[in-house]
């Protein structure tokens, strides 16, 4: 790609700040002025979004943006928008309008709602910060940022419960965060840079030191593999789900288990180069241990009754494909992974929403009570079964797509054993999946009696704050399916940044 | 005396010294004054920094007496840094004191000791430290950390009650060992050399009799800086302490000595390999230890001032992550922490003042009972939490990257471990408090009003807070501070 000279760098700078500086302000908020609080997240989270719109459009004619600083010898701060940075970026700034819709409505009257929204804004000011790193360093930095924004929104409930959670929670991200910290050093040390760029930047250590890169390797893919669940670093994710609901929705979605997938692409294709982690013999065990997490993940889905830890380990399963498809050598299979990261958070975000919905508005937590819940909430119920039936891989919804392309790219790579792991994960999707759905649709409500709250007979009242953002997310899981081939869909997108990235 | 850069070197002298007096001969407007010589002391060292920056090094003869006999005021990058810190952190830190100290509050006999003595012994301390950072010779280096030792004495035992007398009473048998020790070796470098200065230590020939000199000279220090396993009198002197006074002896006192012994290993004839591994040695005894008991501590500023003990201990392995061929690196890294320490504990211990003056109590396990949050206050004492754990993008954070940095590019593993272990360690002690902030469901019941974040807020909380916000944000600005620091080193270290 050639760098425009128009370029600069005040956008990416611009759309972090919008988040960045609006956290303060919503901390110094009196917890009471409610109005103002959500005027100010809807006004940042809108701004973002047309902030990012016209980032893409910019990028998508080749616009090179980077802006950084010095902050030891040699070693910088740096962001830039490229079109993978823009992909993740995108997915966040769509996620966090629709969540902060959903959130206002889920803590209307809630305690901390000042510290809530604080911190979420914080969150969110991290995710784009990962985004747009432009080298491991600040990277490091934001990944950081965000293991600290999310801890509190974890604990939110403050009970004992949440802080057991939250212990482990941070146990598990802190030490990747410093696992993370060494493989920085090491890759400072070993390569005296740390910057992204597509094709890898370590051929020469590669060339001199090929256990030195190995290990290095090792280090960082662990330390990412933290917060990208995979196993067996993934206890963490299915305990963390006593957070509320739409801080599962955007942990789960957009936040932190994306960004060590993320991060996992930026280490395979930027650090190291899709050649050179083949020929280090590293892609094979990555593939492995994606194809295991998401073979384990599928399983203990199967026989969790509490529908958030479903949902959690499901996620586990599901965010592997993203690292399955970076560690097959095929620029389609590559497709499919990019494609899954926008995919997979559209789906995910629907049934998070969804499931605190049900609780909301039924009381409902369990799979054994979802009984008849479809009569009684249809539409959002009608979401979550499109989002499932998209996670099962059901054509034209999204997750289809990104199964197709990770076949696809199995059989490119030359590694017939994807389909049967597709296949196979996809059969137990559907066993997890489809009972939920057969009992909310086609079963009677058992026992009516506890749930609705008093006064309110038939449907119950969940606000519109809360009803709409799971069917606007499940209509998305519906478009980027069926129109995936349309200019400026997650795939059409993900085509150009693997264009990149392979260097073709 | 007409070059600016000369005339704020004798200000940062002399102001807090002429203020000590004024506070003590006219008790009744010391929160005034003191304040005002707080000020004006960051001003100084404001305009000092400027004129380092721009013309680099100066010195001022004292009287027009020179080396080597006379008082020489020398200040550099390292010296203008140490002195901005003290001046910014003492600045806070007197804010936070006018609130306890200061203002209209009814008077009793048992505040009035703490408000008549407090200011003088303040900026009696200040004149000590200033002179620390600005002196050229050892003798004189002695006799500022003898002036700080008597005014953190009297900081310690400030408050009357029994158990701050009894640590004031440890901290000053530790220190007037160190002291001792200290002179015994200033007595041995006269006998050796004829001279005290710095300039002529750094020309010495190296000889049996300084590498003892400069052993006995550690010792006092260490035991003045708190270094494993002289660290005895720290936690409960700090601990016992008013708030004030503890982040006056945490994130400055302990400094001054930790700032003389990084001049002697500057100066001093090559120390030898065995006083540098010993100082790591140390170091990780501390970071061990102090990591233990703060686990341990049950109160907040307990568990404070166990953190100070092993960052303490942290910036010893600082020093000695690359043997002494290092050290004309690694020094860098130990003055960002430093800084960073000073910055962060001062907050640190302000908002743990605070958090026990809202809450009524600082029993760790019992701050999640109580229904006032004081909202501000937490945030302050989190964010001095992330630099002191060394989270991006801090300046602490800077200052451990720089060790391990160091110690990789040495091939000294074992460095790179034991920081890793001391980040993980401070982790743990520093998530039981922020569990103790965040857990809502042990609160007591019936409270009026329920629990509420904001009950437990005041204007005084700013000033912890942005304290240890510039502490996270300093971090981002370490290429400036690092050039800044190497100010007059050009000339490399011996």
């Amino acid at each position: 790609m050639i760098p425009l000279p128009e370029a600069g760098g005040f956008l990416p700078l611009a759309i972090l700040l919008t988040s960045l500086l609006v956290s303060p302000v919503l901390f110094a908020l009196p917890e009471h002025n409610a109005r103002l609080r959500t005027a100010l997240n809807l006004g940042a989270a809108t701004l973002k979004l047309a902030l990012v719109a016209w980032l893409s459009w910019r990028v998508s004619r080749g616009a090179v943006y980077d802006i950084g600083f010095t902050v030891l010898p040699g070693l910088n701060f740096k962001l830039q928008a490229d079109p993978l940075a823009v992909l993740f970026v995108g997915l966040s700034a769509v996620l966090w309008l629709i969540t902060t819709v959903y959130s206002v409505g889920y803590l209307e009257r809630g305690p901390h709602r000042a510290r809530f929204f604080g911190f979420f804004s914080l969150c969110v000011a991290a995710t784009v910060g990962i985004a747009m790193a432009g080298n491991l360093f600040t990277f490091l930095i934001f990944y950081e940022l965000l293991t600290l924004a999310t801890y509190p929104l974890v604990i939110h409930n403050g009970t004992a419960q949440a802080l057991r959670a939250g212990r482990i929670y941070l146990v598990y991200t802190l030490s990747g965060g410093l696992l993370l910290l060494l493989g920085t050093l090491g890759l400072w040390m070993l390569a005296g840079n740390t910057d992204f760029a597509p094709g890898g930047i370590l051929d020469a250590v590669i060339a001199d030191s090929p256990r030195m890169a190995q290990a290095l390797f090792v280090v960082l893919i662990a330390a990412l593999g933290v917060k990208a669940a995979l196993v067996p670093l993934h206890a963490w994710l299915p305990i963390a789900m006593v957070a509320p609901a739409p801080v599962s929705a955007l942990l789960h979605a957009v936040a932190v288990v994306k960004a060590g997938a993320f991060g996992i692409m930026r280490v395979v294709y930027e650090l190291f180069g899709i050649e050179a982690t083949h020929a280090l013999g590293l892609a094979e065990p990555l593939a492995a241990a994606a194809a295991i997490t998401i073979l384990y993940g599928s399983l203990r889905a199967l026989t969790q009754d509490d529908i958030k830890r479903r949902l959690a380990f499901s996620t586990v399963s599901q965010v592997s494909y993203i690292t399955l498809g970076v560690a097959l050598a095929s620029p389609i299979a590559a497709t499919g992974a990019l494609a899954h990261l926008i995919h997979q958070g559209l789906m995910k975000i629907t049934m998070f929403m969804v499931a605190g919905n049900l609780a909301e508005g039924l009381g409902v937590k369990k799979v054994s009570q979802m009984n008849g819940v479809g009569r009684a909430m249809p539409f959002t119920m009608a979401a979550f079964s499109l989002a499932a039936l998209g996670m099962i891989g059901l054509p034209p919804l999204a997750g289809f797509i990104s199964k197709w392309f990770l076949a696809q790219g199995g059989l490119d790579a030359g590694q017939d054993w994807v389909i049967a792991l597709l296949l196979g994960s996809s059969l137990l999707n559907a066993i997890y999946f489809l009972p939920m759905l057969y009992r909310a649709w086609f079963l009677e409500a058992d026992r009516p009696a506890e749930s609705p709250p008093p006064g309110t007979p038939g449907r119950p009242r969940i606000g519109w704050m809360l009803a709409l953002p799971p069917i606007a997310t499940a209509a998305m899981v519906v478009f980027a399916g069926a129109f995936a081939n349309a200019p400026f869909s997650p795939l059409d997108w993900t085509r150009f940044v693997v264009a990149i990235e392979y260097q073709e | 005396m007409t070059e600016p850069l000369q005339f704020w070197m004798v200000a940062l002298l002399f102001l807090p010294l002429i203020g000590a007096i004024a506070a003590f001969v006219l008790p009744r407007h010391a929160p005034i004054v003191g304040m005002g010589v707080a000020l004006g002391v960051t001003g100084a060292a404001v305009g000092l920094c400027w004129q380092v920056q721009s013309v680099g090094t100066g010195t001022v003869a004292l009287g027009g007496w020179g080396a080597p006999l006379g008082i020489n005021l020398h200040v550099d990058g390292l010296s203008a840094a140490m002195l901005a810190m003290t001046a910014g952190v003492g600045a806070v830190v007197s804010m936070g004191a006018v609130n306890t100290f200061g203002g209209r509050v009814a008077r009793s006999a048992e505040t009035a000791r703490p408000r008549q003595y407090f200011w003088p012994l303040w900026l009696l301390l200040l004149t000590g430290l200033n002179g620390v950072y600005l002196g050229t010779d050892i003798f004189n280096l002695y006799v500022m950390i003898e002036v700080i030792a008597l005014a953190a004495v009297g900081l310690t035992v400030l408050s009357g009650s029994l158990a701050a007398l009894r640590a004031g009473l440890d901290y000053m048998f530790a220190s007037i060992l160190g002291a001792l020790l200290l002179l015994m070796g200033v007595g041995f470098v006269y006998l050796q050399l004829g001279r005290l200065d710095f300039g002529g230590l750094a020309g010495a020939d190296p000889s049996g009799a300084l590498v003892a000199a400069l052993a006995l000279m550690f010792v006092g220090l260490a035991l003045k800086t708190a270094l494993f396993p002289l660290h005895f009198w720290l936690p409960a002197a700090h601990a016992n302490a008013t708030a004030p006074a503890s982040a006056l002896l945490s994130a400055l006192v302990v400094k001054a000595a930790l700032y003389i012994i990084v001049r002697l290993l500057q100066h001093m004839p090559a120390p030898g390999e065995a006083l540098v591994v010993l100082m790591g040695l140390m170091g990780t005894g501390a970071i061990l230890w102090g990591s233990v008991q703060a686990l341990r501590a049950d109160r907040l500023k307990l568990l404070v001032a166990w953190s100070t003990v092993t960052q303490i201990g942290l910036i010893f392995v600082a020093l000695a992550q690359a043997g002494v061929a290092g050290l004309a690196h690694s020094w860098k890294a130990a003055a960002v922490l430093i800084l960073a320490h000073g910055v962060a504990k001062g907050a640190m211990f302000l908002a743990a003042g605070r958090i026990r003056a809202e809450v009524g109590h600082d029993r760790i396990r019992d701050l999640d009972r109580s229904p006032v949050r004081p909202a501000l206050a937490q945030l302050a004492f989190a964010f001095a939490a992330v630099s002191l754990i060394g989270l991006p993008p801090s300046l602490g954070f800077i200052g451990k990257w720089m060790v391990m940095e160091g110690a990789l590019a040495a091939g000294n593993w074992h460095w790179v471990v034991i920081t890793m272990t001391g980040t993980l360690f401070s982790l743990a002690y520093f998530s039981r408090v922020f569990a103790g902030f965040l857990r809502f469901d042990r609160v007591e019941a019936d409270v009026p009003g329920g629990v509420v974040e904001q009950r437990g807020r005041a204007p005084m909380d700013y000033a912890p807070l942005a304290l240890a916000a510039l502490g996270v944000a300093l971090g981002l600005v370490a290429a400036p501070i690092l050039e800044f620091l190497e100010i007059g080193r050009a000339g490399g270290w011996p």
